[in-house]
């Protein structure tokens, strides 16, 4: 055994470099387009030869008025709105699945994991009209409220995995040495359940952060357009011009926060996505 | 489930009455309590579900049985089953749906592949198991627009590195031709999606006991062996979701198609399809057909899968 270590060291290493580069390289690619000028964006070089910060300053040039800030707000208040909804909905479904005896418990999560397979493009259409017809088109609402529904399963999937996990008879002992009900939650059950609670908020938001298909389809302007959307309409400062490097500053930008994200939350984004999957 | 909500969880005074009493009366009257609070707590998010979902879907195929074009409004009407048969005799749907099915295919065996590779990297790491996690989490973040743009701009004849790669020609057209197009839309799904597989599989991995390999090597299988009969077998249900998961997901295809051809070079999909039919033509009848369609193939999917490949889909209910 001793003697296959370095060999195995050395094999192990080469793999990690193969994956790093291969998950890394469009980034930082996109990072490099990012920082040329117009006159070297053609260049095909990794390096950039002279850079500048023309393509980022451009994106918020005019304020509100901007390309980037108008979709860059959009985006954040949506998903964060959906996610806020989404999880506290599905934290209610969760505790009664996890916690409670009743009824149509196997009913209602057959019908989230029906929904989690569920085709968006079918919806697309009834809810385009329907949307017109409430004046909940090209509105935040508009978008929250197809986001939340299909973050749902996924939410009370997640949720549901962490619950079960809970001692729950911690509430009663907490009860049994004096703690109000109250207290009880707030104090033993409260920092049990914030871990999946957190879990779900994340995946919730880096799905509604992530769509494209009801963001193109149910706005039609900046007052509730998301970055995804913009970045596809984005037009170049003259018709001669394309907007490379202002689509891949505007992509570096919405990206870095979710490296950062992923960075600090990775154990519990891989907690969440195979909670519901493969225990059954 | 969207019956009326019950008014009352349950009196507590009452309930502490009959437990005195005890008998079977108490049992059913907690049970009740029980079952209202638990409807309560599920009653809005189940709304909420059907109210996207089934709701619409059922509206869709109103839609679809009549004449609606929003660009001609006084001449809507019913028209039975016309607009499918107007769907499903145009070339231009056989040809999405083969591409679509192409697309699938093709990505979620690359996927299947790769994931399995990397899920096993992962779970016999010797150091840096964070930082790979971390490094194949960052596609499975970064929004599929942002991705389509990289690979586009990578393979851009114009600007993109690729061509400037030795033994690619330096001029070749990536996006000019199906072929080559659909190369770089499905290397950009698979790109995207293989975290979530691997992720799915690495989890199925730490299910299996470890003690089986020893027995195995003791017994003299080689690596070859230990993984066709030990891993295979007991990463057949993890295997599963992962694939019915992944293969949905993938027949879906729309944001990375969208941004890389819109269509062009015969590489629709029949989701850009169902889009082009309702917001650009506005033609809600014949759009709304492709879309149950499209309902009606996911079901199939769901329903080969959990049938005939045995997947046992998870169900927590049944769970304790």
């Amino acid at each position: 055994m001793q003697n296959r270590r370095p060999v195995a060291y050395l094999g192990w290493t080469l793999a990690l470099g193969a994956v790093l580069f291969y998950a890394l390289i469009p980034v930082l690619w996109l990072v490099s387009l990012s920082f040329k000028s117009p006159a070297t964006v053609t260049d095909k070089k990794f390096i950039p030869s002279d850079t500048t910060f023309d393509n980022y300053t451009t994106l918020f040039e005019g304020g509100l008025d901007s390309p980037l800030l108008r979709p860059l707000i959009n985006s954040l208040s949506i998903a964060l709105i959906a996610t806020v909804i989404a999880v506290t909905l599905a934290s209610f479904t969760a505790y009664a699945i996890a916690r409670l005896d009743f009824p149509g418990k196997t009913l209602i999560l057959a019908g989230a994991l029906a929904i989690a397979m569920f085709p968006p493009i079918s919806v697309v259409g009834p809810l385009f009209d329907m949307w017109r017809a409430l004046g909940l088109y090209d509105t935040w609402l508009g978008l929250i409220i197809p986001y939340l529904t299909f973050a749902l399963p996924l939410a009370i999937y997640t949720l549901v995995a962490f619950f079960r996990e809970i001692p729950w008879e911690l509430e009663q002992a907490a009860q049994v040495d004096g703690a109000t009900p109250w207290q009880a939650f707030r104090k033993v059950i409260l920092p049990l359940a914030t871990p999946g609670v957190f879990t779900a908020a994340i995946l919730v938001f880096i799905f509604a952060w992530n769509d494209f298909l009801f963001a193109i389809t149910l706005t039609s302007s900046d007052s509730a357009r998301t970055v995804p959307a913009a970045l596809a309409f984005f037009t170049g400062e003259s018709q001669f011009t394309a907007p490379t490097g202002n689509i891949a500053a505007a992509a570096v930008l919405v990206t870095i926060p979710i490296i950062i994200f992923v960075l600090i939350f990775q154990r519990r984004i891989v907690a969440g996505l195979t909670a519901g999957a493969v225990k059954g | 489930m969207s019956t009326a909500v019950p008014t009352q969880v349950g009196e507590p005074a009452g309930r502490r009455a009959q437990r005195k009493r005890g008998g079977p009366t108490q049992t059913t009257d907690r049970t009740k309590a029980e079952r209202k609070l638990a409807l309560m707590l599920c009653a809005p998010a189940v709304i909420a579900m059907l109210l996207v979902t089934v709701y619409p879907i059922l509206y869709a195929i109103v839609l679809s049985m009549q004449k609606v074009d929003l660009r001609f409004p006084e001449e809507s009407g019913f028209v039975g089953l016309s607009n499918y048969g107007a769907v499903l005799s145009s070339p231009l749907w056989w040809q999405d749906l083969f591409n679509t099915s192409l697309v699938t295919v093709t990505s979620v065996a690359i996927e299947l592949v790769l994931g399995m590779a990397l899920a096993l990297v992962m779970h016999r790491a010797l150091f840096a198991r964070g930082t790979i996690r971390t490094a194949v989490l960052i596609p499975y973040g970064i929004v599929t627009v942002v991705a389509a743009f990289a690979w586009f701009f990578a393979f851009d004849p114009s600007s993109g590195f690729v061509n400037n790669l030795p033994l690619i020609p330096d001029e070749k057209a990536w996006f000019g031709n199906r072929q080559d197009a659909f190369t770089v839309i499905i290397l950009t799904e698979v790109w995207k999606t293989t975290p979530f597989m691997a992720l799915l599989l690495l989890a199925g991995l730490a299910t299996i006991d470890e003690g089986l390999y020893e027995a195995a090597r003791v017994d003299g299988a080689s690596a070859w062996q230990r993984f066709w009969r030990i891993t295979v077998p007991l990463l057949k249900p993890a295997l599963l979701v992962a694939l019915l998961f992944r293969t949905l997901d993938a027949f879906r295809v729309f944001d990375s198609i969208f941004i890389m051809t819109r269509g062009s070079q015969d590489t629709e999909s029949v989701s850009i399809l169902g889009y082009n039919q309702l917001i650009s033509r506005l033609n809600l009848g014949l759009g709304s057909a492709v879309s149950v369609l499209i309902f009606i193939l996911v079901l199939l999917i769901a329903f080969v899968f959990v049938r005939f490949l045995g997947t046992a889909v998870p169900s927590q209910g049944d769970k304790k």
